[in-house]
C-alpha cells in the first residue's frame, strides 16, 4: 500500500499511459477491487454466522451492539473522509500548511475511530463476549478488526505523507500521491459504512 | 524527478541506493524484471523438482501394497507438501518468470509499472516457501492435503510418532503446528500473488508501445492478464479463509469447529472459490505459451485471436461460478448440484474453442516439429483428455462414483501436468535463446519431450483404472488383492521415466548454456516483437520502443503480403520492396540462428517516429531506467518473522509479531522515501 507513495520516484514515463490514468492510480484501483473481495468474504462469512450465537445469554446481535455509540465513532470515520478532500484540494492548489492541518486531522479523525474500536472491544469482552464465545462473535471480530487494521495503515500512510511534507518533500506536482492515499482512505470509509448497516444497523432491528 | 531534486534528497536514506550492475548485490538489489524473472525460473524450478522427488517418493511408496517404506504420517506430509510445492511454489511462479520477462517485452515497454514492487513480490514468495519448508525443523510439515478442509487442518490426523505414547493433546497441538504453517505461509506466498497481479495488470493497460492496441497484443498478454485478473479477485478470498483458518487454530476462534457451532463447508465453499480460478490460473499462462508458439511453427496466424481472447475472458468469467463441482459428494441437495454441474459443462464450450482455434492454426500450416512445437501439441493432445475427463465430473452420479478416487488424480494430472506444465516446457524451449543468447539442444529437447510424454502417459494414464476400480486418493498404502498392483507398478516406473526426463532438460540447460548455438535476435522466424531487440536483451530492452502498426508486427516486418495471389509471402527484404516473383520456398525459409536482423531493425528504425539515429545499436545513452533498491528485502524480512510470531505461543509470539512489524514498517517507509537515484549514471 505505502509503495503508492513512493510511485513517483519510478522511471519517468516515456509517454502517456496508454489508459490516460497514471500507473499509481490504476495499481491502487486494481488493490482496491482485490479489498472488494477481502470485505465481500469476511461479510459474507459474518451473515452466514449471525445467528450462529451458540446460545449464550447477552451475547447475540439484537443484545450487545451499543449502537448511539457506533454512530458517534461511524460520524466520526466519515468526518475524515471531508477533511482528507480538503487536504487533497490544499496541496492540488499548492498550499502546504492548510495541507498538513488536514492531513493530520484525517490521521487524528482515523486515531480515535480506532480509539472507539478499542473501548468498545473491551466493553464487548467485560460483558462475556470474546473471540471463542459463538461464531457469530468470532466472525465480529475478525471483520471488524481487519476493517480496523485498514484504517490503521491508512493512518500510517497520513502520517508518511504529513512527514514527507514536514521534509519538504511532497510538493504539489506530487499531489496525485495524496490523490491514490485519499483513494484507499475513502475506500476503507465506505467498507465502514457497510460493516455498520449490515453488521450493526440490520441485526439489531431483526 | 528533476536532477536537483535528485541531489537534495540523496542523504535523507538510510542505504545508498546500491549500483551494482554484476555480482550478488546486483542480483540482490535489482529492480530490472528480466533479472526478477530469471530468479522466478531458477528458484520455481527448484522447488519444482522438490515437489517432483516428493512424488516419487509417493510412487515408489505406491508400487505395492502394504509397503512400508514411509509411514502414513510421513506420506500425509509428503504428499500435502506435494500439492502445495508444485502449485503454490513451482507452477504459479514459474509462469510469473514467465510473465516478468515476457510482459515488457512482448508489450513494448522498458520495464513494469512497479520494479521495487516486482522484486518485493519475489522476497515474499522466496521466503514464503522457505517458511513452509521451515516447518521441518519445528514439529513436521502440514500434513492436512493442500485442500486443508476442516478439521483435517486443526486437530485431525494419524499419531505422528506411530504407536507411541503421545497423549491425544500433545498429538492434536502438533497437528495444529504444521497446520498454522499451511495457513500463514499460504497467506505470504499468496500476498506476493497478489501484488505481482496488481504490477501485471497495470503494465499490460498502461505501458504498451505506441500503436499496440488491446487487439494488436500478442495472445500471451491477454492469457496472462484474464491470470492476473483472475488472481486478483480470487485471492483475497482464500486469503479470508486462511486467516479464518488461523484464527481458528491459533486463537480459538469457531470458524469451522462444528463442535462449537461453526461449518466446515463454509472453509470448502470458500477454499473453493478460490480453489477453482486457481486452476484457471494455472492452465492460463500455458494457453498463451502454445498460442504463441504454435503459430511461429505452423507459420500461419493464430487462427481465431479474437475468439482465443474472449474464449479467454469467457473461462475467467465462469472460472468464478463453478466452485461447487468440488463438493458434490458433501450433500448441497440437487439443485445446487444441477446448477454447479451445469455451469461446469458450460465452461467446456469455451475452453473447447480453443482447442479447435490450436487445430486450426496447426491445420495446413507448414509444420516444423521443434521441442517447443512438440510440447505445445503435446498440450492440445494431453488437456483434451484431461478436459474430456473433466466433463464426466460435471455429470452429478458419476462424479459421486469418482470422488476421492484415483480417477480424480488422474484428471487433473491431466490437465496440470500435460497440460501447465507441457506449455510451460513448451515456452522454455521457445525464450531460452531470447533469455540467455543461446539455444538449447533441439536433439536433447526431443529426448526430453518423448521421455516425459511416455513417461506423463505411463504414470498418469492407469490412475483412470485404478480409480474406476475403486482405489482410494490419499491412502498411504492398500491391501493385497485389490486388483490394483499392476497399474501401480506401471505408474511408479512412469514417474521414474518423467524424473529422467527432468535430469535431460537440466543437463540440456547446462550444456547449452555454455555451448549452444548462438541465437541471434530471432531464430525461430517468430511473430512479436520480444524477437526484435538482441538476445539477451540490454537492460532497457528495446533501443527505440517499436512503432506498432499489426498484430504479428514482426511477421509483417519481415514479410509484404502479396495479395493478388493469395497468401504467399515474400522476404520485404532490407530495401523496402517485396519481390514481386511470390515467395519461393527457398526465399521463404529462414534457418533458425538466422537472425534476419539486417531488415527488421531498418524497419524499426524507419518506421518508429522516435528514430532520428541511424544505428539502432547505439549504446543507450539517457535512457533512464529505475534505479536497484535494498527497501525491497528489508520490508520482507519482517514478514516470515510475524509468521513464526503467531505460530510460537506466549512471549515471544507477541515479540516475534512486534520485531517483524517493525522491520516492515519500516522497510516501508524507507521505500517510500527513498530517493529515485543515488548519482546519474
Amino acid at each position: 500500500m505505502s509503495e503508492s507513495t513512493a510511485a513517483a520516484t519510478h522511471a519517468e514515463p516515456l509517454h502517456e499511459t496508454s489508459l490516460g490514468i497514471p500507473n499509481d492510480k490504476f495499481g491502487m484501483w486494481a488493490l482496491i477491487g482485490s479489498e472488494c473481495m477481502l470485505f465481500g468474504a469476511f461479510i459474507a462469512t459474518y451473515l452466514i454466522y449471525v445467528g450462529a450465537t451458540n446460545d449464550v445469554e447477552g451475547v447475540t446481535p439484537q443484545e450487545i451492539f451499543d449502537i448511539p455509540f457506533t454512530s458517534v465513532s461511524t460520524f466520526v470515520l466519515l468526518m475524515s473522509s471531508l477533511s482528507m478532500v480538503l487536504a487533497l484540494a490544499a496541496i492540488q492548489v499548492g498550499e502546504m500548511r492548510r495541507f498538513r492541518i488536514w492531513s493530520l486531522a484525517t490521521a487524528l479523525l482515523g486515531a480515535i475511530f480506532l480509539s472507539g474500536q478499542i473501548y468498545e472491544y473491551t466493553v464487548f469482552v467485560a460483558e462475556g463476549m470474546t473471540m471463542s464465545t459463538s461464531p457469530f462473535t468470532s466472525a465480529f471480530f475478525v471483520l471488524t478488526s481487519f476493517h480496523g487494521v485498514h484504517v490503521a495503515v491508512g493512518i500510517f500512510m497520513l502520517l508518511a505523507l504529513w512527514a514527507l511534507s514536514m521534509m519538504g518533500r511532497l510538493p504539489q506536482s506530487r499531489a496525485l500521491v495524496v490523490e491514490n492515499v485519499g483513494l484507499y482512505w475513502h475506500f476503507v470509509d465506505v467498507v465502514w459504512i457497510v460493516i455498520f448497516t449490515v453488521v450493526y444497523l440490520i441485526p439489531s432491528e431483526l | 524527478m528533476t536532477a536537483v531534486a535528485e541531489k537534495r534528497h540523496t542523504g535523507t536514506s538510510l542505504f545508498r541506493r546500491p549500483t551494482a550492475t554484476t555480482g550478488f548485490w546486483s542480483w540482490v538489489t535489482t529492480v530490472d524484471h528480466k533479472k526478477i524473472a530469471v530468479m522466478y525460473f531458477v528458484t520455481s524450478f527448484f522447488f519444482f523438482c522438490v515437489g517432483g522427488v516428493e512424488a516419487l517418493v509417493i510412487r515408489a511408496q505406491l508400487a505395492r501394497p502394504e509397503n512400508a517404506m514411509v509411514s502414513a504420517d510421513v506420506y500425509n506430509q509428503i504428499f500435502t507438501m506435494h500439492g502445495l510445492t508444485m502449485i503454490f511454489l513451482a507452477l504459479m511462479p514459474l509462469a510469473v518468470a514467465f510473465f516478468n520477462y515476457l510482459i515488457p517485452l512482448q508489450i513494448g515497454a522498458r520495464d513494469v509499472a512497479f520494479p521495487r514492487l516486482n522484486m518485493f513480490a519475489y522476497w515474499i514468495y522466496l521466503f514464503g516457501g522457505l517458511f513452509i519448508y521451515s516447518s521441518i525443523f519445528f514439529s513436521g510439515m502440514p500434513d492436512g492435503g493442500w485442500f486443508g478442509y476442516a478439521p483435517l487442518s486443526s486437530l485431525v490426523g494419524p499419531d505422528p510418532t506411530g504407536a507411541s505414547a503421545v497423549s491425544v493433546e500433545a498429538a492434536n497441538q502438533i497437528h495444529m503446528r504444521r497446520m498454522l504453517f499451511y495457513s500463514v505461509g499460504l497467506q505470504i506466498v499468496g500476498l506476493s500473488s497478489l501484488m505481482g497481479a496488481i504490477n501485471f495488470i497495470v503494465t499490460i493497460l498502461n505501458m504498451r508501445a505506441p500503436g499496440m492496441t488491446l487487439m494488436r497484443m500478442p495472445i500471451f498478454m491477454w492469457m496472462t492478464l484474464v491470470t492476473a485478473f483472475l488472481l486478483l479477485f480470487s485471492l483475497p478470498i482464500i486469503a479470508v479463509a486462511l486467516f479464518q483458518l488461523m484464527f481458528d487454530v491459533r486463537y480459538g476462534a469457531n470458524f469451522f469447529n462444528p463442535a462449537a457451532g461453526g461449518d466446515p463447508v463454509l472453509w470448502q465453499h470458500m477454499f473453493w472459490l478460490f480453489g477453482h480460478p486457481e486452476v484457471y490460473i494455472l492452465i492460463m499462462p500455458s494457453f498463451g505459451i502454445v498460442s504463441e508458439t504454435l503459430p511461429v511453427f505452423s507459420r500461419k496466424p493464430l487462427f481465431g485471436y479474437s475468439a482465443m481472447v474472449f474464449s479467454g475472458i469467457a473461462i475467467g468469467f465462469l472460472g468464478f461460478g463453478v466452485w461447487a463441482h468440488h463438493m458434490f459428494a458433501v450433500g448441497l441437495g440437487p439443485v445446487a448440484n444441477t446448477a454447479f454441474g451445469l455451469t461446469t459443462m458450460f465452461i467446456a464450450v469455451p475452453t473447447g474453442v480453443k482447442i479447435f482455434n490450436w487445430l486450426g492454426t496447426l491445420w495446413g500450416g507448414r509444420l516444423r516439429f521443434t521441442t517447443p512445437m512438440l510440447f505445445g501439441i503435446g498440450l492440445v493432445s494431453m488437456f483434451t483428455i484431461g478436459g474430456l475427463s473433466g466433463v464426466t465430473h460435471a455429470v452429478v452420479p458419476h462424479n459421486w462414483q469418482q470422488t476421492d478416487t484415483y480417477y480424480v488424480v488422474a484428471h487433473f494430472h491431466y490437465v496440470l501436468f500435460g497440460g501447465a506444465v507441457f506449455g510451460l516446457f513448451s515456452g522454455a524451449y521457445y525464450w531460452f535463446p531470447k533469455i540467455t543468447g543461446r539455444m538449447l539442444s533441439e536433439r536433447l529437447g526431443k529426448v526430453h519431450f518423448w521421455l516425459m510424454f511416455v513417461g506423463f502417459n505411463l504414470t498418469f494414464a492407469p490412475m483412470h483404472i485404478l480409480g474406476l476400480n475403486g482405489m482410494p486418493r490419499r491412502i498411504y498404502t492398500y491391501a493385497d488383492g485389490m486388483g490394483w498392483d499392476f497399474w501401480n507398478v506401471v505408474s511408479t516406473v512412469g514417474s521414474y521415466l518423467i524424473a529422467l526426463a527432468i535430469l535431460v532438460f537440466i543437463a540440456n540447460v547446462v550444456l547449452s548454456l555454455r555451448r549452444g548455438e548462438v541465437a541471434g535476435n530471432d531464430p525461430w522466424d517468430a511473430r512479436t516483437i520480444e524477437w526484435l531487440t538482441t538476445s539477451p536483451p540490454p537492460p532497457h530492452n528495446f533501443d527505440v520502443i517499436p512503432q506498432v502498426s499489426s498484430r504479428d508486427e514482426v511477421w509483417h516486418r519481415k514479410y509484404a503480403v502479396e495479395t493478388e495471389h493469395g497468401p504467399a509471402r515474400v522476404p520485404a527484404g532490407g530495401s523496402g520492396e517485396p519481390s514481386a516473383a511470390g515467395g519461393s520456398p527457398a526465399a521463404e525459409r529462414r534457418a533458425p540462428g538466422d537472425p534476419g536482423g539486417g531488415p527488421i531493425t531498418a524497419d524499426t528504425a524507419s518506421s518508429s517516429p522516435a528514430a532520428d539515429t541511424t544505428a539502432t545499436h547505439a549504446p543507450a545513452e539517457g535512457i533512464h531506467m529505475p534505479s536497484p533498491s535494498y527497501y525491497p528485502l528489508v520490508a520482507t524480512i519482517g514478514i516470515p518473522i510475524i509468521g513464526y510470531g503467531v505460530i510460537l505461543t506466549g512471549v515471544a509470539s507477541w515479540v516475534l509479531i512486534g520485531v517483524g512489524a517493525f522491520i516492515t514498517i519500516a522497510g516501508l517507509f524507507g521505500w517510500a522515501i527513498e530517493p529515485s537515484a543515488e548519482e546519474h549514471h
